[in-house]
């Protein structure tokens, strides 16, 4: 018999993980569920027991601190969507409305979508253009060998950034037995998000751009966060353009395809290798656009 | 292995309910499976159509989604109930009189979706609606119909809600010819009441899962089942080619019955079946296909026509050494001739995918042997041609016909794909074999990797104009894939020939076809029969001419537009109705407007770019010089109930209720309403309408209920002694002619009976294939607008204009619907649509258009009747589509510069060819 089980508290939740390792965490299922119709459709019925943490109430929502936003990892994209937060979050927003129809932003997760590693997750290139920091937690069994810092004595809790978090396709630093707890933010600026797909709704990005910019009064840029997903097994920072756009005013004749070579896309039924790389230069162009036209308007 | 059943309370649609349940399983299977409510329906199971949206503590999700473990006193809303606030009550009479269900699959999940906007905005915008429902699927509609729909209860211009059949209240004077009448079947695909494929079944029936090849191409050896048998509680049977007792075999034609029930030692294609499992629903839900004996040699495969015709390519089927179903060909004039004395030549080669129907209803349905006597086996399924179906079960089960009856359940959605059985022969062998009801529900991958699609196809054409523009010649060679079984590629092997030139005048024709074997799934039919993929060579070659000539791209199709007294390429005299020139007239100032303004967009930006493209087309109603006949009967009794018992199985395209306002047009009993039988297409009571398809029920079955209606009409006045021109009208219990006789209903003879039967002239086509195939033929044209993103190569189609002919719109809410439908599926195939075995087999790879994706439509019905139809109507159903894409493509064209002789244009392509013109 496979389990299932519906902790209402995460030391219950991590308990019950560490006693059976082999269990599948479940949050909004929206990935679980048609993972396993993908199986059992050329007759792989097999499923593993299941640890749903939707109970754990506290783990959704936003919490702002003096120094952080926290987002919990059950926050949904329709939370996302309605929560009341600062431009910084713009992208996040604008990626949660764009995320499957309207049933699955009520209840797919930030956290599932993180853990799930897609290379076409538009969360994920958000959540690294704001350099999340992601939270998680074992429990402190005996056997846990893990050299991380321990909160409490029953909890061991590692913390990565982002982009080492996301190990590769649908691989993530995730311990066995661990669940991601919390996710930080913090900095300022105004975050930005494209998607790019052959249809109007319900559609998986051929390639995606989330940003964050934030300039100085003289519009000269002093943050810049560029994000590409979809175009390789992670999402990448693309670092060389944002060396070179800093300091100065946000300009998308900047963006030059060289700055793009880190990119690994492939030739699938979405589209061609040369198109994902050339679409992503053109929506990071378009991005900085956007960017320069609120520069102005903010400074107007 | 599922877990132990929790309890659970929950209330759903105001009713509190306590069950159990396994944690794992679905709100879906806890609506459906435990509580009986049906009207949540499954597309796909993984998210991706919506069809199971209800709302959950007010908000909509997919109840294939949620795992009932997280339902414990939660508030669940389904189609069954009011709504909050009884929003759901008032859209379902918005549904029904917008036409904004056809077939009504998705309209559960449509309504659910719009209840849940309307809780939270009273008074939404149509971008916020396309927003709401944008996670549903409809594959019928093109949305636009629901939209409108969702719009009016927002303005309160439907506020009455709907809490019972409308129709009660309906007088058959508002039935006739030329209304907008509600469907006669509206009222239970609103209500959820509607009974699928998937919906019913005794509570005796085992299930049953199909095994399939994961091969392309295999050999495969069955070992032992019995391990598998003893260590299964549960499991009853396995069942393989050695269980069918008639004729392993099936397919459309009687010298092309190439497919197999089940595969033997060898498979063709991805997907094929080659065993199933039968037991109960647990014991199959453990069971994975690796745990069955099954010893797989897979084989290099046969993809795309290059391939199969290579020299030395093996042969699929030793009866077709060279890979060749089957060849089409119609040959007229003098082509060399007239190519060398043209003004100007255009030639090209064009490619076209697989493409999936997509209806959101998978095949289900279930068989119980010996319900109607010994040795009887009764099939309900969801099909377009019952009796057909039929034929081909008696055949697998070495039976007589009269051995087996086909009662179809409500269809969601065909276009096509039901008209080759699936599910039917694969129960009847399994009922037969186990002796009990047997039942099946195929996955959304299942019925996309098993069951066809429309024709791939790569066509090289040229064509020529003297210096006016006249066409002087037509010259086509197409292949077809049609996969590795038959199916109906003869058919569009045959039909393709006749209709390639597009509906022009054209001296000098020569056109040839093949239909080609592959390892891929098989092609069948597909709303059009290979002219939508034809169309989109000769429109394309048309606008070549009109630029080579300097010509305006409408002028040209107008100035060779068939009409009245015209010879088509295959000698017919179009004696009677032949409207395209008034469809292009009713188009002209639209698109004058539209160049207009696309000039203007353009000189002054650069990024995205307008365009304007035309196409038309013409498709023959009914089978291709072949008998297609269709029979009718209509009943009075003595309680004044008047009944269409109709067989032609209403598909979400509307012939019942087409039939039914056929039937009170031709009855002329004001006051008498005419019932529908209750289940259409029932062989066993009713007659052989033939197969819903070929756009030819309206016209065909059409027929049949006039001439049946007027038959009744006749025996009454002859009963009541009554003169031909004598007028009877409804009063009370009793009828009355004339002024002078009144009979009451009770002291007419027991049973009166009109019967109709109709079957179109045509006449058999030469080698040459002259001849007079078809007994009228639909035309149109339409216009599309788009707008392209130059450096993303995206296409945004804004605005379509369509013009029809219809004969005579019958019910024109009807007709609109089957254009916008026709319209969202030619975009599909112009822009995304794109079937590759084994990669594209679901709704989230294989990407159908959304509501986001609809422009506006604006619809000119135009009349031009036809003496041979049902008051003047001919068909629109596959009319509808083949206009779309070449507008598309033209338009694209216009934009970009760029000549698109690929489809679906999907960005990357589109881009490439960009490109490509720019370098
Ligand atoms: C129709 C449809 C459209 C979609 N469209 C998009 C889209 O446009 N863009 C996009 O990015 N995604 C899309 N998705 C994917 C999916 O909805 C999202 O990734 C969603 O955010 C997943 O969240 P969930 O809570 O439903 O995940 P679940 O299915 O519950 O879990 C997903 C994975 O994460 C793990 N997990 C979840 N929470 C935790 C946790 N706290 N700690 C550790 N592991 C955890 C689970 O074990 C599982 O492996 C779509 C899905 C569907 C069905
Ligand atoms: S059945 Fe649930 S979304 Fe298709
Ligand atoms: S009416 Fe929408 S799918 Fe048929």
């Amino acid at each position: 018999m496979s389990a299932y089980h519906r902790p209402t508290t995460l030391d219950e939740a991590l308990r019950i993980y560490a006693e059976d390792p082999s269990l599948k965490v479940l949050a909004g299922g929206t990935d679980i569920y048609p993972g396993k119709a993908t199986r059992a459709a050329w007759g792989d019925m097999k499923h593993q027991g299941i640890l749903d943490i939707s109970r754990i109430t506290h783990m959704r929502g936003f919490t702002e601190t003096p120094t952080d936003w926290w987002i919990g990892p059950l926050t949904t994209w329709r939370d996302i969507i309605d929560a009341d937060l600062p431009p910084l979050f713009d992208g996040l927003k604008a990626a949660a409305r764009g995320i499957g129809g309207a049933q699955i932003q009520n209840r797919g997760t930030i956290g599932g979508n993180l853990c799930h590693a897609s290379p076409a997750a538009d969360g994920i290139a958000v959540l690294q253009s704001l350099r999340a920091q992601i939270y998680t937690c074992y429990w402190n069994g005996p056997e846990t060998t893990q050299n991380a810092p321990i909160i409490s004595p029953m909890h061991v809790a590692p913390s990565f950034v982002i982009a080492s978090f996301i190990e590769g396709s649908r691989r993530t630093k995730l311990a066995d037995s661990a669940i991601v707890t919390n996710i930080s933010v913090s900095g300022k600026g105004r975050g930005y998000f494209r998607k790019l797909g052959s249809r109007a709704h319900l559609v998986i990005s051929i390639a995606m751009v989330a940003a964050v910019f934030d300039w100085d009064e003289r519009g000269n840029v002093r943050t810049a966060r560029i994000v590409v997903g979809a175009c390789s097994p992670m999402a990448q920072r693309i670092s060389a353009l944002e060396d070179i756009l800093r300091g100065k005013p946000l300009d998308p004749a900047l963006a030059l395809p060289e700055h793009f070579s880190m990119l690994t896309p492939i030739d699938d039924v979405r589209a061609s290798a040369d198109y994902r790389r050339a679409a992503a230069l053109q929506l990071v162009k378009d991005v900085i656009t956007e960017a320069a036209e609120d520069q102005r308007n903010v400074r107007r | 292995m599922a877990a132990p059943h929790i309890s659970l309370e929950l209330t759903v649609n105001g009713a509190a309910h306590a069950v159990a349940a396994e944690p794992f399983s679905t709100l879906a299977d806890v609506l459906r499976d435990t509580l009986g409510l049906t009207g949540t329906k499954i597309g796909c199971d993984a998210g991706d159509c919506g069809a199971c949206t209800v709302l959950l503590d007010g908000a909509q999700v997919c109840a294939c989604l949620v795992p009932a473990a997280q339902l414990h006193g939660r508030t669940i809303d389904t189609v069954e109930g009011a709504g909050p606030q009884g929003v759901t009550d008032q859209l379902r009479q918005a549904f029904l009189s917008h036409g904004a269900a056809q077939c009504g699959i998705c309209t559960p999940g449509m309504l659910m979706a719009a209840t849940a906007l309307l809780t939270e905005i009273p008074a939404p915008s149509r971008p916020e609606i396309e927003a709401a429902l944008g996670g549903v699927l409809c594959r019928c509609t093109g949305y636009i119909k629901i939209i409108d729909a969702v719009e009016d209860v927002g303005a309160r211009r439907v506020r009455e809600p709907a809490v019972a059949n409308p129709r009660a209240e309906t007088d058959a004077d508002t039935f006739g010819v030329g209304r907008r009448a509600e469907r006669v079947d509206g009222w239970a695909k609103v209500s959820g009441r509607e009974l699928f494929g998937a919906d019913a079944a005794p509570e005796d029936a085992l299930w049953m899962r199909v095994i399939r090849s994961p091969h392309a191409h295999a050999r495969f050896v069955i070992g032992d089942f019995a391990p598998l048998m003893a260590a299964t509680p549960g499991l009853v049977a396995l069942v393989t080619a050695a269980d069918v007792p008639g004729e392993n075999s099936f397919g459309i034609f009687p010298d092309t019955k190439d497919q197999p029930v089940f595969a033997e030692q060898h498979v063709r294609y991805r997907g094929e079946a080659v065993a199933a499992l039968v037991g109960s629903r647990a014991a199959l839900a453990q069971i994975a296909d690796s745990d069955v004996p099954l010893a797989w040699t897979p084989l290099p495969a046969l993809t795309g026509i290059e391939a199969a015709t290579a020299k030395g390519a093996p042969a699929l089927h030793s009866a077709r050494s060279d890979n060749v179903l089957t060849r089409g060909r119609l040959a007229r004039g003098d082509v060399a001739g007239a190519h060398a004395g043209a003004a100007a030549s255009a030639s090209g080669t064009f490619e076209t995918g697989f493409v999936e129907h997509a209806y959101i209803e998978p095949e289900a349905g279930y068989a119980v042997p010996d319900a109607d006597g010994p040795g009887t086996i009764t099939v309900h399924a969801s099909t377009q041609a019952p009796y057909m179906d039929r034929d081909e079960v008696a055949r697998v089960l070495g039976v007589p016909k009269e051995k087996v009856r086909i009662v179809p359940t409500a269809c969601g959605g065909g276009f096509g794909g039901k008209l080759d059985v699936a599910v039917q022969p694969l129960l009847a062998v399994a009922a037969r074999k186990v002796g009990q009801p047997v039942r099946i529900v195929y996955s959304r991958t299942e019925s996309m990797s098993s069951t066809t699609k429309r024709h791939p196809s790569r066509i090289t054409a040229k064509a020529s104009a003297d210096a006016v523009g006249h066409l002087l010649a037509y010259e086509m060679h197409g292949d077809f894939n049609t996969g590795a079984y038959a199916s109906w590629g003869p058919t569009v092997a045959n039909r393709v020939p006749i209709h390639a030139t597009g509906p022009y005048k054209v001296p000098h024709v020569f056109n040839l076809t093949r239909a080609i074997y592959t390892n891929e799934t098989p092609a069948g039919a597909f709303r059009g029969f290979g002219v939508p993929q034809s169309a989109i060579a000769n429109e394309t070659l048309m606008d070549d001419l009109a630029e080579k000539l300097g010509l305006d791209r409408w002028q040209i199709r107008r100035r060779n537009a068939l009409g009245r007294g015209d010879t088509t390429p295959s000698g017919q005299v179009l004696q009677y109705s032949a409207g395209l020139p008034e469809c292009l007239d009713a188009l002209k100032p639209a698109w004058d407007k539209a160049n207009i303004d696309a000039a203007a967009h353009n000189a002054i930006d650069a990024r995205y770019k307008s365009g304007v493209g035309i196409a038309c087309m013409w498709y023959g109603c009914g089978n291709t010089s072949l008998s297609n006949p269709s029979a009718m009967r209509i009943t009075l009794g003595r309680d004044g109930a008047v009944t269409l018992w109709s067989g032609a199985v209403d598909i979400g395209q509307g012939v019942s209720t087409v039939l039914v306002q056929i039937a009170t047009e031709a009855l002329a009993i004001p006051g008498l309403r005419i019932e529908l039988n209750a289940t259409v297409g029932d062989t066993g009571t009713t007659l052989d309408a033939g197969k819903t398809s070929a756009s030819r029920q309206t016209f065909v079955s059409g027929n049949a209920a006039r001439l049946a209606a007027l038959d009744l009409r006749s025996q009454l006045l002859r009963f009541a002694n009554a003169g031909d021109d004598a007028g009877i009208a409804r009063d009370g219990d009793a009828l009355c002619f004339g002024t002078v006789r009144r009979i009451r209903f009770a002291d007419l003879p027991a049973m009166i009976e009109g019967f109709g039967t109709y079957d179109p002239p045509t006449t058999a086509l030469d080698a040459d294939g002259q001849g007079s195939p078809y007994a009228t033929y639909g035309f149109a044209a339409q216009i599309a607008e788009v707008e392209v993103d130059m450096r993303l190569g995206t296409t945004k189609v804004v605005h379509i204009h369509a013009a029809h002919d219809v004969g005579r719109a019958i019910n024109p809410t009807l007709v609109e619907g089957q254009i916008h439908g026709g319209i969202a599926q030619g975009l599909g195939l112009a822009l995304m649509e794109e079937f590759i075995p084994g990669r594209t087999e679901n709704l989230h790879d294989y990407l159908i258009p959304t509501t986001g994706d609809m422009p506006p439509v604006s619809v000119h019905i135009i009349e031009d009747v036809d003496p041979e139809g049902p008051y003047g109507a001919k068909g629109v159903g596959e009319p509808a589509l083949i206009a779309t894409a070449p507008a598309i493509l033209g338009a694209i064209r216009h934009a970009t510069g760029v000549t698109v002789r690929k489809v679906p244009v999907l960005p990357h392509r589109l881009w490439e060819l960009i490109r490509q013109l720019q370098d």
